[in-house]
């Protein structure tokens, strides 16, 4: 543990992301970062920012504007034994890259019945919020979560930003973070007990009875305000960050349902064939019994992102959109 | 093939909600028998059919529907035989399946469950309140349902006031009075009750009661209905008995041909009638079927009473409280006891006349009780 990180009690989303490329880097010297614009420029989102001063050039590397092949170099390396953490500029770019990531690094320890980890982990950013347009600013992370031989991990706190990573590494299989861009100015206190998370489960963020507020991602902080706002209406919701989208911990969403017995499902991706609509078909089929009302879900509209800030806004589930399907599902007109 | 619909049960009345089914689907119904129990504003009533057949495609319970809304459907008995079409008219009663779960656990019928949930569905929480509500006599099928217990005193106000408002805003009344020696009537009811059990014994308001009726046969101007702007008499003499419920509110349901009915027969059928009035179980036809009112104080009433015509209605009869006052018989002041009997009259279908033979109709019916 880095002495100067444990002093420092608030922090932001991209500090702690920052903070957990360090650590890894200090922790183990196999271990190195390589993307588009993370060395001289610090990052597209400024996340890498002082570690080509700190590490310098051979752990710190800058690639061309080649996804595959950066992507590929990422396998290689993890196969041959380093810990690479390559770095995806946005999720868009991602799909550049999706044959080393679907046909290589998902299958490669399958292919060699074993005798092959991959033990990569890949970074990207996801979301809108920011007026960057329809070509930077999709959640595509349900769509990797269909992938058998990937772990999808979604930071929703700056507490995950922090250390996920570190458990990321140390798993076998290829990782893939998906930090989303309206998360990374904001801050939280980190509790300077707490050193690693797990990245198999879900949380229950805001305990509650009456409804299960499903999410993750930035639809979390949207899901805990529309929380409060319900709970001066006197519902009381429970708030569940998935933080994990594949594996899917839905034995800790079951457990949720199966005490307020009305689930609604907030996810920034577009609604159909979405994450969404996978966690609300697992409750169809296990959890049936346990529904008092149906499942609803707060989708992003089925439009490529625009890039007009009202139309954006308009574009992506919002508190109120979260709040009204709540009331309507306990307390209906 | 026949729907079976919400009845109006009374001018007033724009929805009532099904909350009882005495019948279930694929049941044989008789014209007369009752079917369904419908709250309206004047509690629950229990709805005959008039039809006969097999029933078929029940509404869900609680549902509220306007007044000719299709409530079942009723197949003649050639059609019941052939094969049911495709449910595309029927109505699925929604439960969500935690609800449906809870209610199997508890053992609890879907048909007695009111759905307070999204679109309608029976939830969790409905379950819970059922089975927290439930007693042990309720699992009777003899039970009352419970929403018998008492009115919901606000809805009914609610349709008073729009029945009495559009009673004066439409209705021009004329008002009689009269007078009458209730003396020979009053004797004649203390002889029978001297001879008779407790139970068989009489009261002075089912002697007004024949009489008014009797009268009726006599000026039938004034018994029927006002519709389309003519007067519809009605052949069968169906007094409406008003009854103050003790929550407040009032109704009149009707005593069906009271003029073919003897006293004892009157008697039992106006205990029964203001029994059911005030704790539920009243038939739908009882509310539908009234052709005059006749509101009685009683005792404690005060001496006359001027009353506003229930729509479609034409006429309102009304007597007083009976009091003793000194009477001239013969040439002597004798002391007897007087009632006042009013009468409140749409003049667009009667006139003063008309009314004045009625009330000396009811005046002579009730100086030969012995008669009625």
């Amino acid at each position: 543990m880095n002495p100067e990180s444990a002093s420092m009690a608030r922090m932001s989303y991209r500090e702690a992301c920052r903070q957990a490329i360090r650590d890894a880097l200090h922790a183990d010297p196999r271990s190195f970062v390589m993307g588009e614009d993370v060395g001289k420029y610090g990052g597209c989102y400024a996340v890498t920012k002082g570690l080509l001063e700190e590490f310098g050039a051979q752990r710190i590397i800058d690639v061309p504007l080649a996804e595959n092949g950066f992507t590929g170099i990422g396998v290689g390396a993890a196969v041959a034994g380093l810990r690479p953490i390559v770095e995806i500029m946005t999720c868009n770019f991602s799909l550049l890259a999706l044959d080393q990531i679907m046909n290589n690094a998902a299958t490669l320890s399958h292919m060699s019945g074993g005798q092959f980890a991959v033990p990569l982990v890949i970074r990207m950013a996801t979301g809108a919020g920011r007026q960057l347009a329809a070509q930077h600013s999709h959640s595509l992370e349900g769509w990797y979560a269909h992938i058998p031989g990937l772990k999808v991990l979604a930071p929703a706190t700056v507490e995950d930003a922090r250390y996920m990573l570190a458990a990321a590494l140390a798993d076998p299989n290829p990782v893939l973070i998906f930090e989303h861009i309206v998360l990374y100015n904001t801050e939280e206190d980190l509790d300077a007990a707490v050193h690693a998370v797990d990245i198999a489960h879900a949380k229950v963020r805001r305990a509650g009875r009456d409804l299960s507020l499903i999410t993750y991602g930035n639809s979390l902080p949207k899901c805990l305000r529309a929380a409060d706002r319900l709970a001066s209406d006197g519902l009381d919701a429970e708030v569940i960050d998935l933080r994990v989208l594949r594996p899917l911990d839905m034995t800790t969403v079951m457990e949720s349902v199966a005490r307020t017995h009305r689930a609604v499902i907030v996810d920034e991706g577009w609604k159909s064939g979405s994450l969404s609509a996978e966690i609300a078909a697992r409750l169809a089929e296990d959890a049936l019994y346990e529904l008092d009302a149906p499942v609803r879900r707060i989708c992003s509209r089925e439009v490529p992102v625009p890039y007009a800030m009202h139309l954006e806004e308009a574009t992506l589930p919002s508190v109120d959109a979260i709040v009204a399907a709540a009331r309507d599902l306990v307390k209906p007109r | 093939m026949p729907d079976f619909t919400m009845p109006a049960l009374g001018a007033d009345m724009e929805t009532g909600t099904v909350v009882e089914w005495r019948v279930k689907p694929g049941e044989t119904v008789r014209s007369g028998d009752v079917i369904a129990v419908v709250e309206t504003h004047k509690g629950a009533i229990d709805v005959e059919c008039f039809l006969e057949g097999v029933i078929d495609d029940l509404v869900p319970l609680g549902t509220e529907l306007p007044v000719g809304a299709v409530l079942a459907r009723i197949h003649s008995a050639s059609e019941a035989r052939r094969p049911p079409p495709a449910p595309s008219g029927a109505i699925r009663p929604k439960i969500s399946p935690a609800a449906r779960r809870a209610a199997l656990e508890r053992d609890l019928r879907l048909s007695d469950l009111h759905g307070s949930g999204p679109d309608g569905a029976i939830t969790l929480a409905d379950v819970q309140r059922r089975d927290h509500n439930a007693t042990p006599t309720m699992a009777s099928p003899t039970a009352q349902p419970a929403s018998r217990q008492g009115f919901d005193t606000t809805p009914m106000r609610q349709a008073i006031a729009a029945a009495m408002g559009r009673s004066k805003r439409e209705i021009p009344h004329y008002y009689l009075s009269s007078t009458i020696d209730f003396g020979p009537a009053q004797a004649w009811l203390e002889s029978w009750n001297r001879t008779h059990e407790p139970i068989d014994r009489l009261l002075p308001a089912v002697l007004l009661l024949k009489a008014t009726a009797m009268a009726l046969v006599e000026v039938p101007q004034l018994n029927g209905f006002y519709e389309n702007a003519a007067f519809r008499p009605s052949p069968a003499i169906n007094p409406g008995w008003a009854v103050a419920l003790r929550g407040g509110g009032l109704m009149a349901p009707a005593i069906h041909d009271a003029n073919h009915r003897s006293l004892p027969e009157l008697m039992v059928a106006l205990r029964d009638l203001v029994q059911r009035a005030r704790t539920g179980g009243l038939r739908g036809s009882e509310l539908t079927d009234p052709t005059i009112t006749v509101t009685s104080l009683g005792d404690r009433g005060a001496e006359s009473v001027l009353g506003v015509i229930y729509p479609p209605q034409v006429a309102i009869v009304g007597f007083g409280r009976m009091v003793l006052r000194p009477w001239v018989v013969g040439d002597q002041v004798v002391p007897r006891s007087i009632v006042t009997a009013t009468l409140a009259a749409d003049h667009r279908v009667s006139d003063g006349h008309v009314g004045g033979q009625l009330l000396a109709a009811i005046n002579a019916a009730l100086q030969s009780p012995q008669a009625l």
